[in-house]
C-alpha cells in the first residue's frame, strides 16, 4: 500500500516534470515554429538565474516563480530581435541558429560560472510514508505544472491576447489587415515561450545539480514531448507526456532509470513512426 | 559530358596529389590525420545533406558505431583488415534499418531531424552505461564511458605485425579520402546522383515521374553512413581508444557546422569546412580565455545569418572574379535547374 502511493507520486512527478520542462517549447515550437534547440539552455539560465537570486538574498519562492521568467523573459526578447527574427518561416535554419545559440550559452555558462556544479537545496522537507521517504519538493512541481497548463489554456482560450496570437500564427497576413502586428505577436510571444522555460529551469534546479550542459539532458525530451503531442498545445503537452511519463517510470522500476530513458526514447520513436503528426492529429481533435 | 567528366576527375587527381604532398609542410601531419578523417565525415553528411536534402542530425551515430566496430572488431579478430570492411558494412546496414523505417514512413525534414538525434541520444546513452564487466562482444568489454582503449590499429592486409601509424597513415588516409571523394563524384554524375539531386529539389515532381523516392533516398542514406563509418575507423586507429563522446550531440553539432560553413551543396566545402573549423578549434584549445564552444556557436549564428551559402560558393566567386571569366559562375547557377529538368 505504502508502495503503491510511492510509485504514484513517482508516476506524477515524472508526468508533472515532462509537462514543465515542454511547456516552453510548446509555446516556441508548437505555435510558433521556431525548432529552438536553446531551450535546454534557456532552461539552464533560468536555473542560474534563481541560484544567483537566491545568493543575493531574495526567497527562493520569488525567485523561481518571479525573477528566473523574467530574466529568461528578457533574455528571448533579446535573442528574438537579435537572430530569429530575420528566420521566420526557415525552420532549418532557425534549428540551425539556435544550435549556434546553445553552444554560445553553454561557452558563457562556462566562462561566468564555472565547468562545475552549483546548486540550490530544495526549500520544502521531504516527509516519509510507512517505510518510504519521500521529496516533498515533489508535489510542489506536480502542483506548478498543474497550474501552469490551466493557465496555458485559460489564456489561450479565454483571453483577448491569446486569440490574437493564435490567429496571428495561423495566418499572419489576416492579423495584420485586422490592424494587429505580426511583427510584435511574435516577438511577445517567443518572450513568454523563453519565460516559461525560464520557469521550468528555475523549478527544477534545485533538484538536478546545474552544469553548464545540463541543457542537453532536457533537450529532447522537451522535443518528443512536444512533436508527439501533436497540434493542440495544452491536450498534446498533457498527453504526450502522460504517455512517456508513464513509460519512463514503469521500466525505471523494472529495471534501472537508464533504461527507463531508452525505453521513453525508443517510445517516441516508435510513437512518431504509427502517428507522424503526434497523438493530437487523431485524438482529442480540436481542442487546444 | 564524358569528357567534362574526364577534365573534372583529372583535375581532382592532380589538385589531391598536390594535396597529399604540400599540406604536411604547414601542418604536422599528426593533426592533418585527424583532419583528413574529420574531412570524411564532413563529407558523407554533405552529401546527404547537400545534395540529398536529409538532414540527419545523428551523422555522428555513424562515425561512432564506425568507430566502435573497428575497435571491437580489432580485439576479436586481432588484425584489421576485416574490421575496416566491418566498420563500414556495419553503419550502412543499421542505416538502412533507419532509413527504411523513416522514409517508408514517409516523415518530414523534421520530425527526420528529431528521429536520427534521439537514436544518437540512445545509443550514447546506452555505450555510457556499459562500464560493467557483463557488457562484452566476443572477447571485446565495452568500458562505458571510459571507452576502448588497446585495440589493434591498422595494418598492411594480411599482415598483422606490420602497423600502419604516423606519416604512414596520413598517407594512408589521405589517399583515402581522395577515392571516398571520386566516389562521390562518380556518384553524383550517375543518374542515381541526379535523380537524388532531383528529389532535393522537387520531391513530388520526381515522384509523379515514376522514380521511387523512398528507396532512393533509404539507399543513400546508408551510402552517407557507409561514408561516416569509414571515418569513424580511420579516427579509432589515429586516437588508438574509441569513447562514447564520438556519440555525442556536441559532435553531430560539430557536423553540421562543418557542412554549413564550408557550404552546402558542394563536394569540397564540407571538408573545407570541417578542416578549418577542426583547426580553428584545436588552437583555440590551447588557450584559456574564451572558451571554444562560445566560438563556435557565434560562427554558426553568424553563418546562418550572413552567409547561408557558406564559404565554397565565395570563394569559387572569388577565384573565377581572379581568373576573369564571368561565364563560368552563371553557368553554374543554371546548373540545378537543368539537371531536374533532365531527370
Amino acid at each position: 500500500m505504502d508502495l503503491a502511493a510511492v510509485i504514484l507520486v513517482e508516476v506524477l512527478y515524472a508526468i508533472a516534470s515532462l509537462a514543465l520542462i515542454s511547456a516552453g517549447l510548446a509555446v516556441v515550437f508548437g505555435m510558433m515554429k521556431v525548432i529552438n534547440l536553446a531551450h535546454g539552455e534557456f532552461m539552464v539560465l533560468g536555473g542560474y538565474a534563481t541560484i544567483t537570486a537566491v545568493g543575493l538574498g531574495v526567497n527562493i519562492f520569488i525567485a523561481m516563480l518571479i525573477v528566473a521568467p523574467l530574466v529568461v523573459g528578457l533574455f528571448g526578447l533579446i535573442v528574438e530581435r537579435l537572430i530569429f527574427r530575420h528566420l521566420y518561416g526557415r525552420m532549418i535554419d532557425t534549428m540551425l541558429a539556435s544550435w549556434g545559440l546553445s553552444l554560445m550559452m553553454i561557452g558563457a555558462f562556462k566562462m561566468i560560472f564555472g565547468n562545475t556544479t552549483t546548486g540550490v537545496s530544495g526549500p520544502i522537507p521531504g516527509f516519509s510514508i510507512g517505510n518510504y521517504q519521500i521529496n516533498g519538493y515533489n508535489f510542489f512541481i506536480i502542483i506548478v505544472s498543474v497550474l501552469l497548463l490551466v493557465a496555458m489554456l485559460a489564456v489561450l482560450r479565454g483571453t483577448r491576447a491569446g486569440l490574437v496570437a493564435r490567429g496571428a500564427m495561423q495566418r499572419a497576413d489576416m492579423a495584420s489587415a485586422m490592424g494587429h502586428s505580426p511583427d510584435r505577436i511574435y516577438m511577445l510571444t517567443f518572450a513568454v515561450g523563453s519565460a516559461l522555460s525560464g520557469l521550468a529551469g528555475a523549478v527544477l534546479a534545485p533538484l538536478v545539480g546545474l552544469v553548464p550542459t545540463a541543457g542537453a539532458a532536457f533537450i529532447a525530451k522537451a522535443f518528443i514531448t512536444v512533436i508527439a503531442g501533436g497540434p493542440s498545445l495544452v491536450a498534446g503537452l498533457a498527453s504526450a507526456s502522460g504517455f512517456f511519463g508513464l513509460v519512463n517510470q514503469f521500466f525505471s522500476f523494472l529495471v534501472s532509470p537508464v533504461v527507463g530513458d531508452v525505453a521513453l526514447l525508443v517510445a517516441a520513436v516508435i510513437l512518431l513512426r504509427l502517428l507522424p503528426r503526434g497523438i493530437t492529429s487523431r485524438f482529442f481533435r480540436g481542442k487546444l | 559530358m564524358r569528357g567534362d567528366a574526364r577534365r573534372d576527375t583529372a583535375f581532382i587527381l592532380i589538385a589531391g596529389v598536390v594535396l597529399i604532398f604540400f599540406m604536411p609542410l604547414l601542418i604536422d601531419t599528426h593533426v592533418l590525420t585527424l583532419l583528413i578523417a574529420y574531412g570524411m565525415l564532413a563529407l558523407s553528411l554533405g552529401l546527404i545533406w547537400g545534395f540529398g536534402g536529409v538532414l540527419c542530425f545523428g551523422q555522428a551515430a555513424f562515425f561512432g558505431l564506425g568507430a566502435y566496430t573497428f575497435a571491437v572488431a580489432g580485439i576479436n579478430l586481432g588484425e584489421s583488415t576485416l574490421p575496416v570492411i566491418l566498420a563500414v558494412l556495419v553503419p550502412a546496414v543499421f542505416a538502412l534499418a533507419l532509413g527504411a523505417m523513416m522514409f517508408y514512413g514517409r516523415l518530414g525534414d523534421v520530425y527526420l531531424a528529431v528521429i536520427t538525434l534521439v537514436v544518437t541520444l540512445i545509443l550514447f546513452r546506452w555505450i555510457n552505461s556499459t562500464a560493467g564487466p557483463e557488457y562484452t562482444i566476443g572477447v571485446a568489454r565495452l568500458g562505458g564511458f571510459n571507452g576502448i582503449p588497446g585495440f589493434p590499429i591498422l595494418n598492411v592486409p594480411g599482415r598483422p605485425e606490420l602497423m600502419i601509424w604516423g606519416e604512414t597513415l596520413y598517407y594512408v588516409a589521405a589517399v583515402s579520402l581522395l577515392v571516398v571523394f571520386l566516389l562521390v563524384t562518380w556518384l553524383l554524375r550517375s543518374s542515381f546522383g541526379r535523380i537524388a539531386v532531383g528529389i532535393r529539389e522537387n520531391e513530388e515532381r520526381v515522384s509523379l515521374l515514376g522514380f521511387d523516392i523512398r528507396a532512393r533516398k533509404t539507399i543513400l542514406f546508408a551510402i552517407g553512413a557507409a561514408i561516416a563509418g569509414l571515418a569513424g575507423a580511420l579516427y579509432a586507429t589515429w586516437a588508438e581508444v574509441v569513447t562514447p563522446t564520438l556519440f555525442s550531440l556536441q559532435q553531430s553539432a560539430e557536423i553540421i557546422i562543418w557542412c554549413i560553413v564550408g557550404g552546402l551543396g558542394t563536394r569540397f566545402g564540407p571538408i573545407l569546412g570541417a578542416a578549418a573549423l577542426a583547426y580553428l578549434k584545436f588552437a583555440l584549445g590551447q588557450q584559456a580565455i574564451i572558451d571554444n564552444m562560445f566560438v563556435l556557436g557565434l560562427v554558426l549564428v553568424l553563418f546562418v545569418l550572413f552567409l547561408p551559402r557558406g564559404l565554397a560558393p565565395e570563394l569559387a566567386r572569388g577565384w573565377h572574379w581572379l581568373a576573369g571569366s564571368r561565364r563560368r559562375p552563371a553557368r553554374r547557377r543554371r546548373a540545378p535547374r537543368a539537371e531536374v529538368s533532365d531527370g
